[in-house]
């Protein structure tokens, strides 16, 4: 030991420790390691999972935590799904840009194949709702009035008549739908995101969401039509009772104000 | 008119029709005394003139609606040309006024003309009041007419809820459940009340039947009367003036009704109804073929009544859910209060005159109208009031308000609560600070003269503005209001020496008075005395 005790201060010293101290480590992981599967999985699927992970770690891992475990800043992901992902991601609410009531839709900054690689590495933690195919979502074809009545028993409490939204308790709200993707209506039913009730395929079969999706995209899409001229934001009687005091008293009175203005005179002026 | 002279001639067809009709209706003795009525002219007496029209254009449009509505409640299966309402069960009512939207010739329009002028009748009375209110309008001999201007408002508010109604639509139903509820929730005659309007249990199949009798007979029949009432009254008492050179109060400076008014009133209402009807070809009002059916078992939060039914519905939404259970009954105060409440507000205005006259103990007649400023503590009550009822109306729509300002729900109850009880406090002392500082400003124009904007600058290096006196017409415009002395209770003991206790009630009153018209509640206007003294020529102020 003595002749080891005098090298002690040699400058090559603290490599050989540091060099002798990674193999170590590497002996004992390759010793102990889960052996997993013993080929290489290079599939689509595996690598998808791998970019998602990677994305997951730096948009994802400060709230959710690094396993998707779920942190006192966010819900645990495991069982979640890819559709929650996809619409979450997809509608730019996630990543959250601070904690509040609730996190609004904003700008999505991740593209679609970036958005499907978090979603499969978030469905890899655990089974979960499925991101719906094209086919699935499609409204065409299906039953508009059907999906209207379902709206109405289903959706109206919160998103309004016709899909235009409206506030819950202590800031949270109901979005509006216009211009929501079809895709991303059905993930909102199926997974019922924030404040949202799911409505998975048991209780609400996928041909009854194709007809809600039918029916907002009918009254409360980009080119719904409005038979009786400007709808005025489509909220009802407030923004009405608005229009009819400004726009229609307003300009009654403006008028009154031009005829007194322009009366008979006794005498020129 | 005419010039001819010859009396030979045959009279013209226009005179022989004329007379063959005084001769039966007496109309040149009426023409005598009337043609020449003068009215006085100002933009604000118009506010009537676009409420009568109103009220004439949903009559005549509510009569073409009458020939396609359907008050019936029997189900059908909806097949017209609407494609998101095929197929669906709804009451004929319902589908009677999708076919009048899609199917009937015009009949889109002549509903939004209805709606939209019902809108703006309700807020045409409501402007039309308070511009009687905030002038004295309202003093004798005009009480009475003030009663009969206030029961319009308050029909016209109830006319409109039932016509709103009638669609037995989504949103409407939801609105015939609340009141529902709030019949309910009266104690012991709730139940039974509920259950005699609605033929039974809660919806039955006879509300809209029963509305519909309510909505275009009953109730328009009694608003028409008091129509022509009002009227007939406005014509009795003879139209106010705002105070000026030559306005006394018993003339009346203006024009005469033919053919001035008759002119400008008819092209008026030609212009009303031209503006009523482009608002209604440009904007939607209650698309109820967006909303769906009436389902008692369908609902949205997102559920508003018309504005004028706003501040019973923010009363409702901002009050906590209250109740009291007492042997097996339940008193809910969470709508039973907002009821009260409902009621109080309304009927405050309907009483206001005849609480002023007795506090003030002015009982003559005034025909002069008071400017606002010169009337601070009436100013300030009827400001405090329509704070009252603006902020009832913000809590009506209190989740637009949340959505569209990024809100917290909670949030803006609590505000209401709050500005419910604060709100007229400080509208109240804010109004009467104004009120106080404009007539310090009128008084101050008079004795010093209108600011010129010119400035002189002295020899001694002092700059002035030059003030230019006003002429007498603004000297006596500024000053013709009265300025009336608080009521004294009096000497308590009389010369006898007897103790006289002034009552509670007399004391009071002396308290309001002072309130209305004591030191530091109106500023004295300037006198004869105080202007001479200033404009003598001595010294500049």
């Amino acid at each position: 030991m003595k002749k080891l005790s005098a090298r002690r201060r040699h400058p090559l010293a603290a490599v050989v420790v540091l060099l002798l101290a990674l193999a170590a480590t590497g002996g004992l992981y390759a010793a102990f390691a889960p052996a997993g599967k013993a080929q290489a999985d290079d599939t689509a699927q595996s690598l998808a999972i791998d970019e998602g992970k990677k994305l997951y770690s730096v948009g994802c891992a400060s709230c959710h935590g690094s396993g998707g475990q779920g942190t006192t800043d966010g819900p645990s992901l495991v069982g979640v799904g890819s559709a929650a992902v996809d619409f979450q991601v997809g509608t730019g609410r996630m990543p959250a840009q601070q904690p509040g009531a609730q996190v609004p839709k904003k700008k999505v900054i991740y593209n679609q194949a970036q958005i499907d690689q978090l979603a499969a590495y978030v469905a890899s933690l655990g089974a979960g709702p499925i991101t719906p195919k094209q086919s699935q979502v499609d409204p065409s074809g299906a039953d508009v009035a059907k999906g209207g009545d379902l709206f109405r028993t289903n959706c109206a409490q919160c998103h309004n008549f016709t899909g235009k939204g409206g506030a819950l308790t202590d800031g949270k709200y109901a979005p509006d739908l216009e211009g929501v993707s079809p895709k991303h209506i059905y993930e909102a039913m199926q997974t019922g995101p924030q404040s949202m009730p799911s409505f998975p395929d048991s209780t609400m079969p996928e041909q009854e969401k194709k007809d809600i999706i039918a029916y907002i995209k009918t009254v409360n899409g980009d080119d719904s039509a409005s038979p009786g001229g400007l709808s005025l934001g489509g909220l009802g009687p407030v923004s009405e009772g608005l229009f009819g005091w400004i726009f229609g008293l307003g300009g009654l009175i403006a008028i009154a104000v031009w005829v007194a203005a322009h009366t008979a005179k006794a005498k020129k002026s | 008119m005419s010039t001819v002279t010859d009396t030979q001639r045959k009279a013209p067809a226009g005179e022989r029709v004329a007379d063959w009709a005084d001769g039966r209706l007496g109309i040149y003795g009426l023409a005598k005394a009337n043609m020449r009525k003068i009215f006085p002219d100002h933009w604000s007496f118009m506010l009537g003139e676009i409420c009568l029209y109103s009220f004439i254009i949903i009559i005549l449009t509510g009569v073409y609606l009458t020939l396609f509505f359907h008050p019936s409640m029997n189900e059908v299966v909806y097949h017209g040309p609407y494609e998101p309402m095929q197929g669906i069960r709804m009451s004929e009512a319902y589908a009677s006024t999708l076919d009048i939207s899609f199917d009937v010739r015009g009949g889109l329009l002549m509903r939004q003309i209805h709606h939209w002028a019902a809108v703006i009748f309700l807020a045409g009375m409501f402007v039309h009041m308070f511009r009687v209110f905030f002038t004295g309008a309202y003093r004798k001999p005009r009480e009475i007419n003030w009663l009969f201007g206030f029961l319009l408002f308050v029909l016209g508010m109830f006319t409109g809820f039932t016509g709103y109604s009638l669609p037995d639509d989504l949103l409407s139903g939801t609105g015939v459940r609340f009141t529902q509820g709030a019949i309910l929730s009266m104690p012991i005659v709730g139940t039974y009340i509920s259950m005699f309007l609605f033929g039974g249990e809660f919806p039955g199949t006879d509300i809209i039947a029963r509305f519909y009798s309510i909505h275009i007979l009953l109730l328009p029949g009694i608003m028409l009367g008091l129509v022509v009432g009002h009227l007939i009254l406005v014509f009795f008492h003879k139209h106010t003036q705002f105070a000026g050179p030559g306005k006394t109060n018993k003339n009346v400076v203006g024009m005469p009704l033919l053919p001035v008014y008759m002119a400008k009133a008819g092209g008026f209402f030609f212009l009303v109804f031209g503006f009523i009807a482009m608002i209604a070809a440009i904007a939607t009002i209650n698309p109820i073929w967006a909303l769906g059916p009436y389902r008692p078992d369908q609902v949205s939060t997102g559920a508003q009544p018309d504005w004028y039914m706003g501040f019973a519905e923010g009363f409702v939404r901002v009050m906590p859910g209250w109740e009291i259970n007492l042997w097996g009954h339940t008193l809910v105060l969470g709508v039973l209060i907002p009821l009260v409440l409902f009621g109080l507000v309304l009927g405050a205005l309907a009483l206001y005159p005849f609480i002023e006259s007795w506090v003030t103990g002015d009982k003559r007649e005034h025909h002069i109208l008071d400017k606002p400023r010169n009337a601070p503590t009436r100013t300030a009550l009827g400001v405090a009031w329509v704070t009252i009822y603006f902020v009832m109306l913000i809590g009506g729509g209190n989740d637009i308000w949340a959505t569209h300002f990024h809100l917290s729900l909670n949030a803006i109850s609590w505000f209401v609560r709050i500005a419910f009880f604060a709100g007229p406090v400080l509208a109240f002392i804010v109004t009467r600070r104004i009120c106080l500082g404009l007539q310090r400003r009128d008084k101050e124009k008079v004795l010093h003269g209108r600011e010129s904007g010119t400035i002189k600058r002295l020899p001694h290096g002092e700059f002035v503005e030059i003030h230019e006196p006003l002429g007498p017409e603004q000297l006596h415009t500024l000053t013709a209001h009265e300025q009336y002395k608080p009521i004294e209770i009096g000497p308590t003991v009389d010369e006898n020496g007897v103790e006289r206790k002034p009552s509670a009630l007399q004391k009071l009153r002396a308290r309001l008075s002072r309130s209305y018209y004591g030191e530091g509640n109106q500023i004295p206007k300037p006198t004869a005395e105080e202007y001479k003294e200033i404009t003598s020529g001595h010294g500049h102020h």
